[in-house]
């Protein structure tokens, strides 16, 4: 540990171990555990949130890395958004990359990481759908136990968790899958927007099944199972011909049929089940297209 | 409320900061307690880039960095951008190519640029626009940021 500073009942625990975090979290379960800022700080400066005890957690090694054992990549809580974007990363995930670079700007990606993302737990997380499609498990641990949970159970609702005092997230666990992947988000420019809907698409050719995340279009991490359902079984998966205009419109509509989304200022409720049908339609030909010149 | 003392490496010095409040930004210490007040306060939110700093080599939002937890990194301002010998490569392309209007912007953008030409000598027009993405200009409309951009790598390209 850098330092603890106490003063007037507000500490400021710059962790260099996951142990040294946990520890500082089991004394004082109620510190704000800051990883980028890129959220967090956001609110501090807006004066919406005040602040506590702090646990910062950018300098601890262990969470900073990811590593690749068979087919399964484990991504260290700290990574940043800008090391998802690098090929070493992206060559892996391709989808989670694409996300990645559609967070922010440069000097977000630097800051924000992924572990950050997930447990804000916003609904227009842009890792969050992606992960939603990879099936992906969180490592959570504290100075007593650690326990694993799936990305969808883990969210609960709009910016709320299933951490528990005293827990941080150690690291995401996701599988490297055999096919193309796409990830698309709408939003008023390229750069520095919050997504109003998005939609990740990825193909998993060794289970024959199509894997559909959606953001921003429900509060809590959504797949789109009966759409999944429905495409996986009209695709040609030995020749990887398109399917007919009519199965690409079914399966459109089931994503829509999927999303629960609301009217807020980014966007309406209708505007939002809209554009994922698009979305929907238009990365699934891609993928496609992509399947059948492999 | 203050928090205990802290020293922040700033463009090679140090400097001790002894009455940041709990909570407080990196920009605003850099700006209020140190008088470095190069780096621009606009959005507070990561919107605009104005505040654009460099810790440990990489471009960041200082308004969004808690600055007692960037005690130890190397930070870099506007301030530590020009040399001894006067304005840096960037720098002078932005004043030849007239990219500079209200200059509120300036600092950021010549920040992230000096990043971008950094890791990327050559930079095509894409990657120019995505480096600068995260650095609003509200009177330039951009165009001559990019020559200046371009300047510099053909000037730095040309000086090495």
């Amino acid at each position: 540990m850098l330092n603890g500073r106490q003063h007037v009942g507000v500490s400021v625990t710059i962790a260099t171990t996951l142990e040294d975090a946990c520890a500082a979290l089991a004394a004082e379960p109620g510190s704000l555990v800051l990883a980028g800022g890129t959220d967090l700080m956001v609110e501090v400066n807006r004066g919406s949130r005040r602040i506590g005890n702090v646990v910062a957690l950018d300098r601890i090694p262990e969470i900073a890395d990811w590593q690749l054992t068979g087919d399964v990549l484990r991504l260290g809580a700290g990574v940043t958004f800008a090391e998802i974007c690098e090929p070493g990363i992206a060559a892996l995930v391709p989808a989670l990359a694409q996300a990645a670079r559609t967070v922010g700007s440069p000097q977000i990606r630097n800051a924000a990481t992924i572990g950050g993302n997930i447990a804000t737990a916003s609904p227009a997380g842009d890792s969050i759908p992606v992960l939603a499609a990879l099936d992906a498990v969180l490592e959570l641990r504290s100075a007593e136990a650690t326990r694993e949970v799936p990305v969808v159970e883990f969210i609960t609702g709009v910016k709320t968790t299933c951490l528990t005092p005293g827990e941080l997230i150690e690291a995401v666990r996701v599988p490297v899958l055999d096919g193309p992947q796409e990830f698309c988000k709408v939003g008023p420019r390229n750069a520095m927007v919050i997504s109003v809907a998005s939609l990740a698409l990825l193909v998993d050719r060794s289970a024959r099944r199509i894997r559909v995340g959606l953001g921003s279009v429900a509060p809590t991490p959504l797949r789109a199972t009966q759409a999944e359902d429905h495409v996986s079984g009209h695709i040609d998966w030995d020749n990887g011909a398109p399917p007919e205009p009519e199965v690409l419109r079914e399966f459109a509509d089931l994503v829509a049929g999927s999303t629960s989304p609301i009217d807020d200022h980014r966007g309406t409720a209708a505007y939002r089940r809209h554009a994922v049908r698009v979305l929907a339609q238009r990365s699934l030909t891609r993928v496609l297209n992509r399947v059948s010149s492999s | 409320m203050s928090t205990d003392p802290f020293v922040l490496e700033v463009n090679g010095r140090s400097h001790e900061v002894t009455d940041a409040h709990p909570g407080e930004s990196l920009l605003r210490v850099l700006r209020e307690r140190l008088g470095l007040a190069g780096s621009k306060n606009a959005c507070e939110e990561g919107e605009c880039g104005s505040c654009t700093v460099l810790v440990d080599g990489q471009t960041v939002c200082s308004c969004l960095v808690l600055a007692s937890t960037a005690a130890g990194r190397q930070i870099t301002t506007i301030e530590g951008v020009a040399g001894d010998d006067g304005l840096s490569h960037v720098q002078e392309a932005f004043v030849d190519a007239g990219a500079v209007q209200c200059g509120f912007c300036t600092p950021g953008l010549i920040v992230s640029t000096g990043s971008l030409l950094e890791s990327d000598p050559d930079p095509s027009d894409l990657a120019v626009r995505e480096a600068i993405s995260g650095n609003l200009c509200r009177c330039t409309g951009y165009g001559r940021v990019l020559e200046a951009v371009h300047l510099a790598a053909t000037r730095l390209g040309g000086s090495t």
